[in-house]
């Protein structure tokens, strides 16, 4: 009964799961197919006792590795989820990719094309697995994080959120992004996958002596040097680097403040 | 599945599943100070001292600097936000992590402007420590006061000072002792004692990581040994259980209560109770989902838990479960402490939704006691409360309020408020006998079938019945029955009369007065009578009601409620009287089948109260009745503190 970090992180995102899906009438978790989607989707199955009692939402650039999608579309069948799969046609249409330039490309396949699946389906929450270590800007984000009409985030004037008492009232038209792993870091999210034996796509298990340690679109996602070929490899590996988990997101290196913009946008 | 997770299953059928890293919780530090007393250079030192940073990082931000034309800051490495580094001011609380030998921890970097103070709360709430940072050169300033307060008011007493900047008067002891004394005495005032008061200058190290040799003067730890010496927060699994229903499910064939067990612990085979509504069941199952968990028998703080009940009683989001001999507290008024971040201030007479746990109650600022002035402590009497400032109010809720104080369980004592779509304020409840139990009447007029009879006796102060005054024309029923209503009405009782003479206007308007008439004519009004009770009013009807069985099928519908009360004034005086001049009429033969006269009159056997009223004043058979139906539909104390179900 005595509870470690590991349980108390889950029993926290359970609570945050369980607060999103009583107190919003609409809402949706994006599926990334990364490993922390995958631990998200985990907990919402642990949080509902086998279910997953809202639409799992992947917003596919079409520019995604393709091991990934491979992955999205055998897991979903193993565990029966309820898939929307989302896209930019209009975007896709007119040849958009990174070529145009990656901050660009991000909004209008991902951030447009996540808005506009929104817009369709009337979602009003939008649970998503992002962290604070993950970034500076993801730092100071809320676990109920309200987002404006356009899907703005106002990250200078934040709700006051304490005592576990989130922002679950909000003005018609706008959404609030909900984020159950905001608390966990990029070490706290493998361990869990060892303890609960959680899939992942092999790309992050090293071949030829490089990984990947953040999945994201072929063209902007690279790997990094790392002979870690297995999840308690991976562990021992992150105990010990200083290298930031996103260096290989090539659109968050465009300037200064990239990621920064992308967010206060609508990305995730 | 894929190899890979093939792989970890073997991992974890032949080895323990956690890892050599640390299996405690990082302990949440604040760091709160100021405006400029250098909070964010504290910060970056301790992550540059404990090796926290990624590779780059400091290089990087020399770059961006250098490009900007700035010299080097330690505390843009928490600024990472464009917008921030242009004001020059931290805007919200960032988590950044580091780890000592001791343990690892999260460091929460509030910041000092006045107007972000629902920032600096929504770290600070979370916290385990704090360390408070003053300038040296500057000393106490008004935020150092604010902030103490409210790391006092949201529980924290373990406080480290960092005299911050020591350099700048050249780490001269004297200075350190005068700023020493000067937050020690603010923080003593307050009732917190700083575990440690630290000499720090956090931009060349020193006393951060270990002692500074520019202060041989000073005996104490550092910066990092005092946050190890620190003990973690934990779980209040000793405390009686609390588990705030967050949801029931019903995906499947199980019917699954789901809530965070706050404090205590609970198991299989527990009886709970469900407050406000005071029904209990026993705990059959504990669920959970998960391929390599086995059922458990029992649970404690801190658990996102599933139960299923052995009864299907009526459970929803917002009661709270606790195991009968230690239920929270169930009342009306509460009062707290809090600090309000609202645009508008709050008034008496404001309306909020307060969140507590998982319930949402309307509650109506009935009294600001004092406003409190952080600064000198100073109380004011004020009718409203402004953005930032802090007061003690009380509030009373439309329904019970199931809460514990904050001392005694800060989890159940701890609420928000909400106007329109945003949080405003907070607050923690003051122990229970220091609030106030009255008795006014809060308007309750919604119908809803999850509100109990008991819910609206709390509600109302009282409980709804029916007093029915029976006796001959004359004898003074109606003159009794408005002047009791008029005066309960003035102390705020839901409170109504039902006359016979306006009733046979309407509902009865088809009746006459042969023995069966009449007895329709009762059975009506005792239906009515019983709904109004049941919808929390106090009725008293005015009606002969002569015959002994109509009044009993009356009693019949809820014995519980129905209070007969005989006017026991003589025929001779009613008579005498004759206020309409009925008995007139009826000796004259123009009234047939007229009580007393033409009609028999049965009296009761065994009333619940008998009032003479010959030879009295009506001021005085009135109080009579005023003070059985006060003694006997007032709630007591203890019954509005803990509601009488429990």
């Amino acid at each position: 009964m005595s509870m470690n970090d590991l349980d108390a992180l889950e029993a926290q995102s359970i609570y945050i799961l369980r607060e999103a899906f009583n107190r919003l009438d609409k809402i949706a978790m994006l599926w990334s197919i990364g490993k922390d989607s995958n631990v998200m989707l985990w907990l919402a199955r642990k949080a509902f006792f086998g279910h997953v009692p809202f639409p799992v939402v992947h917003v596919d650039t079409k520019h995604k590795i393709p091991e990934m999608i491979e992955f999205r579309d055998r897991v979903a069948k193993e565990w029966n989820l309820p898939l929307i799969i989302g896209e930019n046609t209009a975007a896709l249409a007119a040849g958009m990719g990174p070529h145009l330039g990656r901050v660009s490309c991000c909004t209008a396949l991902k951030t447009d094309g996540l808005k506009q699946i929104l817009g369709e389906h009337g979602y009003t929450g939008v649970i998503a697995g992002i962290r604070r270590d993950e970034e500076g800007t993801r730092a100071k984000e809320r676990v109920f994080s309200p987002r404006t009409e356009e899907a703005g985030w106002d990250f200078k004037d934040q709700p006051p959120e304490f005592w576990d008492q989130f922002k679950t009232d909000f003005a018609p038209g706008t959404h609030l992004r909900i984020h159950p792993l905001l608390a966990w870091t990029e070490l706290d999210v493998w361990r869990y996958i060892e303890r609960e034996s959680i899939p992942v796509v092999e790309l992050y298990f090293s071949k030829n002596g490089r990984r990947y340690r953040s999945l994201g679109c072929a063209p902007c996602t690279g790997s990094v040097a790392s002979t870690a070929s297995t999840v308690a490899e991976i562990i021992e590996e992150l105990e010990t680097t200083k290298i930031s988990e996103r260096s290989g997101r090539a659109q968050d290196q465009e300037s200064e403040d990239a990621f920064e913009r992308l967010r206060a946008g609508g990305y995730m | 599945m894929s190899s890979t997770a093939t792989a970890h299953v073997q991992t974890q059928q032949s080895e323990a599943p956690v890892s050599n890293a640390s299996s405690n919780s990082p302990m949440k530090i604040v760091v709160v100070g100021h405006v400029d007393h250098g909070k964010s250079t504290l910060v970056g030192r301790i992550l540059y001292e404990t090796g926290a940073l990624p590779d780059g990082k400091v290089e990087y931000l020399r770059e961006v600097c250098e490009k900007r034309g700035m010299p080097f800051e330690w505390a843009f490495l928490m600024d990472a936000l464009q917008a921030e580094r242009d004001q020059g001011i931290t805007i919200d609380t960032a988590q950044i992590r580091f780890r000592t030998e001791a343990r690892p921890y999260v460091i929460i970097d509030a910041p000092g402007h006045k107007e972000f103070l629902k920032n600096m709360i929504s770290g600070a709430a979370s916290a385990e420590a704090a360390v408070l940072v003053i300038d040296a050169d500057e000393g106490v300033q008004e935020q150092s006061r604010r902030h103490g307060y409210l790391l006092h008011l949201l529980g924290l007493r373990q406080i480290a000072v960092a005299v911050n900047k020591m350099d700048l008067v050249n780490f001269d002891q004297a200075r350190f002792e005068e700023v020493k004394a000067e937050i020690v005495a603010y923080l003593n005032s307050i009732g917190v004692e700083p575990t440690y008061v630290i000499p720090v200058a956090a931009r060349s190290g020193a006393n951060i990581n270990s002692q500074a040799d520019e202060t041989p003067w000073y005996g104490g730890p550092s910066v990092l040994q005092a946050l190890d010496r620190f003990e973690p927060a934990k779980a209040a699994t000793e405390l009686p259980l609390r588990l705030p229903v967050q949801d029931v499910y019903k995906f499947d064939e199980r019917r699954i209560i789901a809530g965070r067990i706050e404090s205590g612990r609970l198991k299989v085979g527990d009886t709970l109770v469900f407050a406000p509504s005071g029904k209990s069941a026993r705990i059959a199952t504990i669920e959970s989902w998960g391929g390599n968990h086995v059922a458990a028998v029992a649970a404690g703080a801190g658990q996102s838990v599933g139960i299923t009940l052995d009864e299907q009683i009526f459970v929803e989001r917002g009661q709270v479960a606790s195991l009968i001999e230690s239920a929270p507290t169930l009342s009306h008024s509460i009062k707290a402490r809090l600090f309000w971040l609202g645009r508008q201030p709050l008034k008496v007479g404001s309306r909020y939704k307060l969140k507590l746990a998982t319930a949402e109650h309307v509650v109506e600022v009935t009294a600001i006691e004092r406003v409190i002035d952080v600064e000198d402590l100073a109380n004011h009497h004020g009718a409203e409360v402004g953005r930032n400032a802090v007061a003690e109010v009380v509030f009373r809720g439309k329904a019970p309020i199931s809460h514990d104080s904050f001392i005694a369980n800060p989890r159940l004592g701890r609420f928000v408020l909400v106007e329109g779509y945003d949080i405003v304020g907070g607050g923690v409840i003051a122990e229970a006998d220091t609030v106030r139990q009255d008795h006014k009447s809060s308007n309750i007029t919604f119908v809803d079938h999850k509100v109990n009879f008991e819910n609206r006796a709390l509600g109302n102060g009282h409980r709804g019945g029916v007093v029915w005054l029976t006796g001959l024309s004359g004898s003074g029923k109606s003159t009794i029955a408005m002047e009791v209503e008029r005066q309960l009405f003035l102390k705020g009782w839901q409170v109504s009369v039902l006359d016979g003479d306006n009733v046979r206007h309407g509902l009865c308007s088809d009746l006459g007065f042969s023995p069966v008439d009449r007895a329709e004519n009762i059975r009506r009004i005792g239906e009515v009578a019983h709904l109004f009770a049941q919808a929390g009013m106090l009725v008293v009807t005015a009606f002969i009601s002569p015959y002994r069985s109509d009044r009993d099928r009356v009693r019949a519908i809820d014995p519980e409620l129905f209070h007969e009360i005989h006017v026991a004034t003589g025929l001779d005086e009613c008579e005498r009287r004759d206020p309409k001049g009925l008995y007139k009429k009826a000796r004259a033969g123009q009234i047939p089948e007229f009580t007393g006269i033409s009609a028999p009159y049965e009296e009761p056997i065994v009333p619940e109260l008998a009032v003479v009223t010959d030879g009295k004043s009506i001021e005085e058979s009135v109080a009579e009745v005023l003070r059985y139906v006060e003694a006997t539909f007032s709630l007591s104390a203890r019954e509005q503190a803990v509601g009488w179900g429990l």
